[in-house]
């Protein structure tokens, strides 16, 4: 069935998508102009801010802080998460149901709150450094994601599939990496992603998570903007922008051709 | 019930037999479920649950009295205001979102195939760029020498520019812009949820489009729209970077003014204080609209 839109409603949705795009298209052009403050239209255009990130040693030393917490914190999520969601698809009736209330609840408690008990109680109180502070708060923030995506890829699998390989004589260990893994690996390629990008992103955990020498990019930026107002934080923001849209291929290519070639 | 025969091994028959040999497996399907669930259960306990306990804690071993904190909140009408302000801020954008998601996500759901996956592409860009940048952008729109300003000055409209940043709508504006792709990407799925030939049955009954999507869709929607507004509305209440980007020192909400007496001041038990406050406040508000999402799903009866 087909029903006719109002043309007043088409016309609204394309100012929607023009409010949703338009301030992305506004931090490229201020990005590439050639003008010591933000402006748009760019005029003239230059590669030059570009190369003043890396010329700011602040900025060079979060970026490669953001990429480990946020590499690092997706992995262990992962280690952590992928059981997790098997035990709570496998074992679903013969577990609590008190435990995926559990797994949701660092979407449930402020990011901000979370922040500040992790410094309060882990990093002043229990003294552990700060970048492993900031590394368990990313892990925790990451974690739900990577469980409900990995959930909803186990709930079309066939868990008979796994049965058939143990009662053939298959280890039950090998018969996870072997059967079930392979065969949820979109799921994780997914999660991988997500989580990647929620935590190269995030300021709310991180805020209370910095010490001398660890920040991160989006704090970094946040500093920065309070002192300076120059096309440095649009031509971050693009590089940041990028190197989401680098990690989703990178990620895509080497675990997602693949398995869609393996499908084949 | 048949009667057991006398040639099977009693512990086949016998309902007591199987359950021990069922409570057996059972038994052991627990254990290995434990196992594999237990690495996330323990770092979810210890370092969330823990120290926000703890967090909340505090606030009650004060030595003036276990609610002093509160007291202490509550009776200054600037911490109020920033109570009232964070509350105004998050339910006019929960608000706005709706309203401009739930028309788009109308229109994006009845699109030929080819436009809606585009639009939904669209849709999703924003929401992989971070909440910094995002906010960020708006600065440059809004600044004192910011497009808007630029534009409204060529056409005319003022000699001076605006003083548009650091106000109210500044940060509703921004957060808006924030929540409007998760409020669109949430309501197609739920928008095409609603199963056909419910609208089908409407319009053959002679109900036109508008009649169509007021008296059968959006009742229908009402359960989806409720949890997109939850998803908005605690987000917003406990946002951070766009209220500091976009509203400053003067428009001070919870997140900012947490972060002020925690880091700033260093306030510990007026910081804790805002934190527990907000830990409320979020909690009760998913509890609350969730079990109302469920009452109202007519679907459901």
């Amino acid at each position: 069935m087909t029903t006719r839109i109002n043309p007043a409603l088409i016309g609204f949705t394309a100012l929607v998508y023009v409010f949703l795009i338009g301030p992305l298209v506004i931090i490229f052009g201020a990005a590439i102009s050639d003008t010591s403050y933000l402006t748009f239209p760019p005029q003239g255009l230059t590669l030059h801010w570009f190369e003043n990130i890396w010329a700011i040693s602040a900025f060079r030393r979060t970026i490669i802080t953001s990429l480990q917490i946020a590499f690092l914190a997706t992995t262990i999520a992962l280690i952590i998460g992928i059981p997790a969601a098997y035990a709570l698809n496998r074992y679903r009736v013969q577990l609590p149901g008190w435990l995926s209330t559990l797994f949701v609840l660092p979407i449930l408690v402020p990011e901000i709150v979370m922040g500040f008990s992790l410094l309060r109680s882990v990093n002043v109180d229990s003294g552990v450094p700060i970048f492993f502070t900031l590394l368990i708060g990313h892990t925790l923030l990451v974690l739900p994601y990577v469980i409900r995506v990995i959930s909803a890829a186990l709930s079309s699998f066939d868990f008979s599939i796994e049965e058939a390989a143990i009662s053939l004589g298959s280890r039950p260990a090998k018969t996870f990496f072997t059967i079930v893994l392979p065969n949820v690996r979109s799921g994780v390629i997914a999660a991988f992603i997500l989580a990647f990008i929620t935590s190269i992103n995030d300021v709310s955990v991180s805020l209370f998570l910095t010490g001398p020498g660890i920040s991160t990019l989006p704090i970094q930026i946040l500093a920065h903007v309070e002192q300076f107002f120059d096309p440095t934080i649009a031509s971050v923001s693009v590089l940041l922008m990028v190197l989401t849209v680098i990690v989703m291929i990178i990620v895509e290519r080497t675990l997602g051709l693949t398995a869609v070639a393996n499908t084949k | 019930m048949v009667e057991s025969g006398g040639d099977y091994p009693r512990s086949l028959i016998e309902p007591g037999a199987e359950t021990a040999l069922q409570r057996a497996t059972k038994d052991m399907k627990r254990f290995a479920g434990w196992i594999m669930a237990s690495p996330a259960t323990l770092a979810l306990v210890i370092f969330l649950i823990l120290p926000v306990a703890a967090t909340i804690g505090y606030t009650f071993t004060d030595p003036d009295g276990l609610i002093a904190p509160y007291i202490w909140y509550f009776e200054s009408a600037f911490r109020r205001t920033v109570l009232w302000r964070t509350f105004e801020i998050a339910a006019i954008t929960t608000i706005i979102s709706l309203a401009v998601g739930v028309v788009t996500a109308y229109v994006v759901s009845k699109s030929p195939p080819w436009v809606k996956s585009i639009l939904i592409v669209l849709a999703v860009f924003p929401l992989l760029t971070g909440v910094v940048v995002r906010s960020f952008a708006w600065m440059i729109i809004l600044g004192r020498n910011g497009i808007l300003n630029n534009f409204l000055q060529w056409i005319g409209i003022t000699d001076a520019p605006i003083g548009m940043l650091y106000t109210q709508g500044a940060v509703i504006v921004a957060m808006v812009y924030l929540f409007v792709p998760l409020m669109i990407l949430v309501l197609i799925g739920v928008l095409e949820n609603i199963p056909d030939d419910v609208v089908q049955a409407a319009s053959s009954l002679g109900a036109n489009p508008t009649s169509t999507f007021m008296q059968v869709i959006l009742p229908l929607a009402t359960p989806g729209l409720i949890v997109g507004a939850v998803l908005v509305f605690t987000a917003s209440f406990t946002s951070y970077a766009t209220p500091h980007l976009l509203g400053g020192g003067q428009q001070m909400v919870m997140g900012t003014f947490l972060h002020q007496r925690a880091m700033v001041a260093f306030d510990w038990v007026g910081a804790s204080t805002i934190a527990a406050i907000m830990v409320v406040i979020t909690i009760a508000t998913v509890l609350v609209m969730t079990r109302i999402a469920r009452k109202l799903n007519p679907m459901a009866v």
